[in-house]
């Protein structure tokens, strides 16, 4: 899933500190799994808003909410009726969720309240991990399950670099070397011959470096 | 070891000699000379000078302008060349462009993480990765091809060479299939990671020999002579990747301050008596790291001075 942290509360505010009608948008998505902007963390930002509001003797009307989900027009559409009464939204959906509500209310000031951190999973509750970084073509299956993209600090498709040691990753001890992390699994998986063929570049079209992406599917569309 | 090229490094190691490379770090400044002083310094004493790519990621003066200016001194220079920082349209640029200068040796690195530089802010690019960046450059010279398909005519002469670290994770084994992967890839010379562990490197080697390698690879042992005591704990708990065993640190703080440095070139000189007697040890590869006034007293003790003269 995705992963986000809350954005500080004096960045917030700096962003909202003169607005009088503001609504608190979270999404029951991804970001309530983390705990970084579900109706929980909605709620607890707003009573933190309000309380900064009356403590600067400012009369200011602060609500929340939390969609299903806001990358989809759906749930951001069930605002419709009532959004143009605030003048601003603090959304804490991930960074998809924030473009598609200024998206959708193209007229309406949206800011950010998490910062949207990668794709990665609970690893228990609070820490969260990095997993993939969405290459769009993907190679699990020739490392053992191990993405060295997301996982090698290098994203190095032939390692391990010589700066591994000790099962970490020369950037920092509490980094797990991806390569350690492949090469104990092919050993499980009794695939370790995958180690001794060189594999050759990486087309990266499908990531980031061939511009925003697009999928269409002719398939699903009617 | 395949492909002949003009290299005068190369051509050594062919001849049977053991070779001796060195390095020079350029400065963080714009300040030219100093590589020609600090060439000046190991000229007589090696057959071919590495210029490092902005190691540790620290932003210097960069390899390629430094290569030309002590090929141009009639000296022989290997390229170092790290994907961290270029991708692959502008690496293979540098690598026509150091041909054209008639540049024949280059040694291909992933290279450290930006993290441990002056500019830990910034983007990385890793479009490739050492081993990727030898079969390019093996394409580029046997093949006359760009990655991207181009062919061309003047193709460029690289001996082409790549670090090896037995030292590092997970294990000895691993490290050697590695270097087996890079000599797949077109590496005909390899320098090793600083070596202070003798047994690892000596059961690396033998894995090496054992299955053949050592013949498809030239491998030129690293050193790097400690200059004191407090060098060899740094470099035993600081870096990473490199392996300082105990006796080495306790010899190190065994002899008085003043007597440091000349117990670490002591030191030095013993490991590479001792290496010359490893099967498949091709030479050696000397990283005096800011010492490099060192290097000649080193290669004249170790009894590999004068450097044989290459027939033309
Ligand atoms: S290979 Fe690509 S798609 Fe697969 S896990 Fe890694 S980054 Fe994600
Ligand atoms: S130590 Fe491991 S994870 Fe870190 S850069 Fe090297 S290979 Fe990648």
């Amino acid at each position: 899933m995705i992963k986000a942290i809350p954005k500080p509360m004096e960045e917030i505010i700096n962003y909202v500190q003169d607005c009088t009608k503001l609504l608190i948008a979270g999404c029951d998505g991804c970001v309530t799994v983390c705990e970084a902007g579900g109706l929980k963390e909605a709620k607890v930002l707003a009573s933190a808003l309000r309380l900064y509001f009356t403590q600067g003797g400012k009369q200011a009307q602060v609500d929340e909410t939390s969609l299903t989900r806001q990358c989809e027009k759906e749930y951001l559409a069930q605002l419709s009726d009532r959004i143009d009464q605030y003048d601003a939204v603090v959304s804490l959906a991930c960074g998809v969720g924030i473009q598609h509500m200024a998206e959708i209310y193209d007229k309406k000031v949206v800011y950010p309240g998490v910062d949207t951190c990668f794709l990665g999973v609970n690893e228990e509750r609070g820490l969260y991990s990095e997993r993939c970084q969405a290459c769009g073509r993907c190679i699990l299956a020739e490392t053992g399950g191990v993405c060295p993209i997301a996982r090698c600090s290098k994203r190095m498709l032939n390692g391990p670099c010589g700066g591994s040691e000790g099962g970490k990753c020369e950037v920092s001890k509490d980094i797990p070397c991806g390569w350690e992390l492949i090469y104990e699994r092919l050993k499980t998986l009794g695939q370790l011959d995958r180690f001794e063929n060189p594999v050759v570049p990486k087309d990266w079209t499908t990531s980031r470096d061939g511009g925003p992406r697009k999928i269409v599917r002719e398939d699903l569309r009617i | 070891m395949s492909a002949e090229t003009p290299s005068r490094l190369q051509k050594m190691i062919n001849a049977g000699h053991l070779a001796v490379t060195s390095e020079v770090g350029p400065p963080r400044s714009a300040d030219g000379v100093v590589i020609e002083h600090k060439a000046n310094l190991i000229k007589d004493y090696v057959d071919a000078i590495n210029v490092t790519d902005n190691q540790t990621s620290v932003c210097r003066l960069c390899s390629l302008a430094a290569c030309i200016r002590i090929k141009q001194m009639g000296l022989e220079p290997v390229l170092q060349m790290v994907t961290r920082d270029r991708n692959r349209i502008a690496m293979q640029s540098d690598i026509l462009g150091a041909a054209s200068f008639g540049i024949n040796n280059i040694l291909c690195l992933t290279g450290d993480h930006q993290h441990f530089g002056d500019h830990s802010s910034c983007a990385n690019v890793f479009d490739l990765d050492s081993t990727q960046l030898a079969m390019t450059v093996r394409m580029m010279r046997d093949e006359g091809k760009l990655l991207g398909g181009y062919e061309f005519e003047v193709r460029p002469q690289m001996f082409i060479g790549a670090a090896a670290n037995p030292f590092a994770g997970p294990n000895v084994a691993i490290r050697v299939a590695r270097l087996a992967k890079k000599v797949a890839a077109g590496v005909q010379f390899v320098q090793t990671q600083c070596i202070y562990n003798m047994d690892t490197f000596k059961t690396f080697m033998k894995m090496m020999v054992d299955r053949g390698l050592h013949e498809k690879v030239a491998i030129l042992a690293g050193i790097t002579p400690m200059k004191n005591v407090g060098m060899a704990k740094y470099m035993k708990n600081r870096v990473p990747g490199i392996d300082v065993p105990d006796a080495i640190v306790q010899r190190m703080g065994g002899v008085p301050k003043e007597k440091q440095a000349e117990e670490g070139i002591n030191l030095a000189i013993e490991q590479m008596e001792e290496l010359k007697g490893v099967e498949g040890v091709r030479g050696f590869h000397i990283m005096a790291i800011e010492w490099e006034e060192k290097v000649p007293e080193i290669v004249q003790r170790i009894g590999l001075y004068p450097r044989p003269q290459l027939a033309a």
